[in-house]
């Protein structure tokens, strides 16, 4: 089975097939998109199952290779090791429910609805195309590419409120985003002169870069990773575009688009330039540090619900940023896993806020107060979600921040110290969010507003139990995804850090430590 | 005397795609003469796509039957058919007859984008008159067709005065051509002028340049000029200042900063198709006899010119994407961002050897067909009051006219280079060229540059889809036949070229050679 063309071709496919959907079905439209969404999910499901884990299992599986550019060599290669597995897990399972949360929301923008969707699903090609690529070129193709479905999405479907600032985070993401890709183009074509005219991923790994060449290439990729993730300083756009973005789109941007940056870290930064990544790490990690600081004080300080959850998700980078280049077999599959959980809690988390949203018309978090008299059941689960987001025992993300910060710990006391401010800054943003929107005694406005009187809908249940369910089952039990995420990290790593150093593989830890 | 003058062998099946150009174009004066009126447009129309048509069959027979660098020179050495000749003999005729499709184009509004008579006094009486009932003039097309004969003259000279003769023959019409406008027949005529005054100067320091070469190698053909240079004991300095006289002429012709200044006024100025053509060939034409003069005649290692042709793509790059982020007309905004274009193409002529010949190759007909589509598309969009160029003016257009909307889109991503288009496979070869080529500080610049051009790009696209219609939004008028089909044809290989460009790198890999 060609398990990994089929999840990059299905959506786009269907992203054209919805397109052409008249304006005036757009029943017709969402349908459509979720059946393609749900197809994709079991093609998903069926890729993880035929994923080998285990003694023996190559690194990169799935392979399919085709002839795309043949005097450039550039190819459209497939192959997904245990690390992008995960992701487009991920990505399968939140866009059947962002287009469920999303049901109206294409239709209080008043645009077109078919247009809506196509460009989710689109999202959705693209987002998994850059997970299934081992060719450089096409990695970068699907990079850039993704760009522009998620541009109209903040664009043209952003919060009606203020069509100005829509526009402004629209093209500041665009921008960024695009400088980004730039500099990773220069050093995508400095690779392939120096690696020997290929884009093959496996061939460039075990290529020898002089160390000069090596650092500016690291660069290169890494700046563009950096405003993807986004690692302070280039992390601006981010609370604009997640502000501006329709719910279900910021969750897709954060939740999934954002891992590519970490991604591309793992898979391309450190087994392709190994020495310059040791060379920059304290780098990268005092750059993750500001970020894990400085973006939680940012978030406690917003007043917009849906920039305060962009923030917290900068400060989450930070964590991942630490773990990555920690190079600790522990600290490594904790940041992968982070990657995944943080999907997970922070797509929640966007979901539910929309919910609110959508019920007040007002992302302020002071038009809100004592919501939970009025919709008890919606003001649970955003206490839920709230608690995913700061690491709450028992939830899945603390499986992963815990793994980041004992990884780290072992190789470096300083950082893992100062990074636990950061949880405890995320005890402060979140408990105080919460408090501020569903505690405390009813806003007096709330009364008025017809749609806050309606709790937890069955569609938006539908939504949200998924998540729900796997954020509790990751955190007691992380077994099966670390399974299959270990090996590439240990595969990741052992380019870039002598194999002798002693670390312990991180199952067994959590095994204990529950 | 019998003997001492003996006439140079001509080799028919190599210059007979110039011969039936510039056939073409004495019939279709001939036309203009003895044809009544109604018919002519038809005509002339027919006549110049079969003598296109034509020229590129013969350009294409001529390739298959095979070029060495035995049957490459003919008329005495002065012109040289070789492999990179033939290939932008026929990126020309290729580009030629999909801009000759928008000058065709008499649907979009009565008498079509040119005028009558040009001789008539703007704002007069007569003036109204024809601009209201009369057909434009047909005299377009033999201009046309002589300006592309000397256009494929010109990147076959192989000797400075042959170039020259033939930089003449194609500049002259262009002038002529960037003054018919039917609307806004002032801007036109100032477009024209301008164009002619530097275009002059231009032309007189090439020729300048060619006396000084002259001076120093004894000799006008590139041959010579190459075997002279590190032979020759005449002052250096004789060399140097022709090389650079001779620069600043291709350079005016290519618009590379700072010769770049008529660019803007002109590309407005002139009538849209005109622009469209000089955009897509002119560009294709002056660049290939740049490097033909760099490649051919003057590469030497034992002095290098690289450094000083590096600023000014560097230069090019910046200030076309500087200047091109303030502009609010589309006609000035795309003027600036080929001036961009040419820094791009540089930076592929500068990687050197043949991967920065077959980049600059495979960039000129990348960058031709897009811009030609782009334009036609600007031809489209329109009021009671002709072409709305003006950037206000396309707020939602998204809404208006979806199609077009999208169309456009595409191709200004193309521009910016995303993958999946013409622009992003262009850029990758002149940037791995010149990375290759050691000339990693250009590359750098490039991507700063598109990097600033990127943001005018966006901001047409959120004029378009973000913004709401104003009462002042034009409609898209339904295309003619010719327009759609040089639209397509624009997007299309635009498409083609970002996602399977493999046939025309391999074109233009294989092609990447001159004849010495």
């Amino acid at each position: 089975m060609k398990y990994l063309s089929i999840l990059t071709l299905v959506p786009l496919v269907g992203a054209l097939a919805v397109a052409f959907v008249p304006r005036s079905r757009p029943q017709l439209a969402k349908q459509l998109a979720m059946l393609v969404s749900l197809v994709v999910l079991g093609v998903a499901v069926a890729t993880w199952l035929a994923f080998k884990t285990g003694a023996g299992a190559p690194r990169l599986q799935l392979q399919e290779s085709y002839n795309w550019i043949p005097a450039w060599g550039a190819k459209f290669a497939f192959g997904v090791d245990g690390i992008a597995l995960v992701m487009i897990a991920l990505i399968a399972l939140l866009v059947p429910l962002v287009i469920l949360s999303g049901w109206h929301d294409a239709e209080r923008s008043q645009r077109s609805v078919p247009a809506y969707f196509a460009l989710l699903l689109a999202l959705e090609g693209m987002m998994i195309g850059n997970f299934v690529a081992t060719d450089v070129l096409m990695f970068y193709l699907f990079f850039e590419l993704m760009l522009v479905p998620m541009y109209f999405l903040i664009g043209s479907f952003g919060s009606d409120v203020q069509p100005k600032q829509r526009q402004y985070a629209a093209v500041k993401f665009f921008l960024y985003s695009l400088v980004g890709g730039l500099f990773m183009l220069a050093a995508v074509i400095g690779l392939w002169v120096l690696g020997g005219h290929t884009f093959d991923w496996q061939t460039l790994t075990d290529a020898e870069f002089a160390t000069n060449a090596q650092r500016w290439l690291f660069l290169g990729f890494f700046l563009a990773f950096a405003i993807k993730a986004p690692f302070f300083p280039f992390h601006t756009w981010l609370p604009d575009a997640g502000g501006a973005a329709p719910a279900g789109a910021a969750a897709l941007l954060v939740g999934v688009m954002d891992k590519v940056g970490t991604f591309g870290i793992l898979r391309y930064c450190l087994p392709l330039f190994p020495e310059a990544s040791r060379w920059f790490a304290p780098w990268a990690i005092a750059l993750s540090l500001v970020g894990i600081i400085y973006a939680a004080l940012l978030a406690v300080g917003q007043n917009d619900l849906k920039r305060l959850v962009s923030y917290t998700s900068i400060a989450h980078f930070g964590f991942i940023g630490i773990g990555i280049f920690a190079f600790t077999i522990q600290a490594g599959s904790g940041s992968v896993l982070y990657m995944l959980n943080h999907g997970l809690a922070t797509g929640l988390l966007f979901l539910v806020v929309g919910m609110f949203v959508a019920r007040r018309g007002s992302t302020m978090i002071g038009d809100f107060g004592g919501a939970g008299k009025l919709v008890p059941v919606l003001a649970g689960v955003f206490f839920i979600a709230g608690m995913a987001s700061l690491a709450l025992p028992g939830l899945a993300p603390f499986v992963s921040e815990f793994l980041v910060l004992i990884g780290t710990f072992t190789v470096n006391k300083t950082v893992a110290v100062i990074a636990t401010v950061g949880i405890i800054l995320a005890a402060a943003y979140v408990l105080w969010m919460v408090q501020r929107t569903t505690q405390g005694t009813l806003n007096d406005k709330l009364r008025d507003i017809e749609p806050m009187k309606k709790d937890l809908s069955l569609r938006e249940g539908v939504v949200v139990a998924p998540l729900i369910a796997l954020l509790l089952v990751l955190g007691f039990y992380p077994k099966p995804v670390l399974d299959v995420i270990n090996p590439a990290v240990q595969a990741t790593l052992n380019g870039v850090v002598s194999p002798e150093r002693s670390d312990p593989a991180p199952a067994t830890t959590v095994e204990a430590g529950k | 005397m019998g003997d001492t003058i003996s006439f140079p062998h001509l080799d028919y099946a190599a210059l007979w795609p110039m011969l039936i150009l510039f056939g073409a174009a004495c019939v279709g004066v001939l036309v203009e003469a003895f044809v009544p009126k109604a018919w002519r447009n038809t005509v002339q129309l027919v006549l110049s796509l079969l003598a296109m048509g034509a020229a590129l069959v013969m350009v294409i027979k001529r390739a298959a039957a095979g070029v060495t660098a035995a049957n490459a020179h003919t008329a005495s050495d002065a012109i040289s058919i070789d492999k990179a000749g033939l290939f932008l003999q026929g990126a020309l005729l290729v580009l030629g007859i999909v801009s000759l499709l928008l000058i065709g184009e008499r649907t979009l509004e009565t008498g079509g984008p040119f005028v009558a008579q040009a001789a008539i006094t703007v704002g007069s009486e007569a003036d109204r008159r024809q601009a209201a009932r009369e057909s434009g003039a047909t005299e377009v097309y033999p201009l046309a067709l002589f300006a592309l004969a000397g256009m494929l003259l010109f990147v076959t000279a192989n000797d400075l005065l042959v170039m020259f003769v033939a930089l003449e023959v194609f500049s002259l019409p262009l002038y002529l051509l960037c003054a018919l406008a039917r609307r806004k027949r002032l801007l036109s005529q100032e477009a024209a002028v301008k164009y002619f005054l530097l275009g002059a100067f231009a032309s007189a320091f090439f020729l300048f340049g060619v006396a000084m070469v002259y001076g120093f190698a004894n000799a006008v053909d590139f041959n010579s000029i190459h075997a002279n240079i590190s032979t020759s004991d005449k002052p250096f300095a004789l060399l140097l200042i022709g090389l650079a006289m001779l620069a600043i002429g291709l350079l005016f012709k290519v618009a590379a900063v700072p010769f770049h200044v008529w660019t803007p006024d002109v590309y407005q100025g002139a009538p849209t198709p005109v622009t469209a053509f000089m955009a897509a060939c002119t560009k294709a034409a002056a660049f290939g006899g740049l490097a033909r003069v760099l490649y051919v005649g003057f590469d030497r290692s034992n002095w290098n010119f690289t450094p000083v042709l590096g600023v000014i793509a560097v230069l090019t790059m910046l200030v076309g994407a500087v200047l091109a982020v303030t502009q609010t007309d589309l006609k000035r905004l795309l003027a600036y961002s080929s001036v961009a274009n040419a820094g791009y193409l540089l930076v592929g002529v500068l990687g050197g050897g043949a991967a920065g010949l077959s980049s600059m190759l495979f960039y000129l007909v990348a960058y031709g067909f897009a811009i030609i589509a782009a334009f036609a598309l600007l031809t489209l969009v329109r009021d009671a009051d002709g072409e709305a160029t003006h950037l206000s003016r396309w707020a939602g257009l998204g809404r208006r006219s979806p199609f077009f909307a999208s169309v456009f889109t595409f191709l200004l991503l193309a521009f910016a280079g995303l993958p999946l288009t013409s622009g992003f496979t262009a850029k990758f070869a002149v940037f791995g060229a010149a990375i290759g080529g050691g000339q990693t500080w250009l590359v750098l610049f490039g991507v700063l540059s598109s990097i600033i051009l990127a943001f005018p790009y966006l901001r047409v696209i959120v004029m378009m889809w973000l913004s709401e219609p104003g009462d002042t939004t034009p409609s898209v008028s339904i295309p003619g036949a010719l327009t759609s089909a040089a639209l397509m044809v624009g997007v299309l290989v635009t498409l083609l070229l970002g996602v399977a460009p493999s046939s025309l790198l391999d074109l233009a890999n294989n092609a990447a050679s001159f004849v010495r």
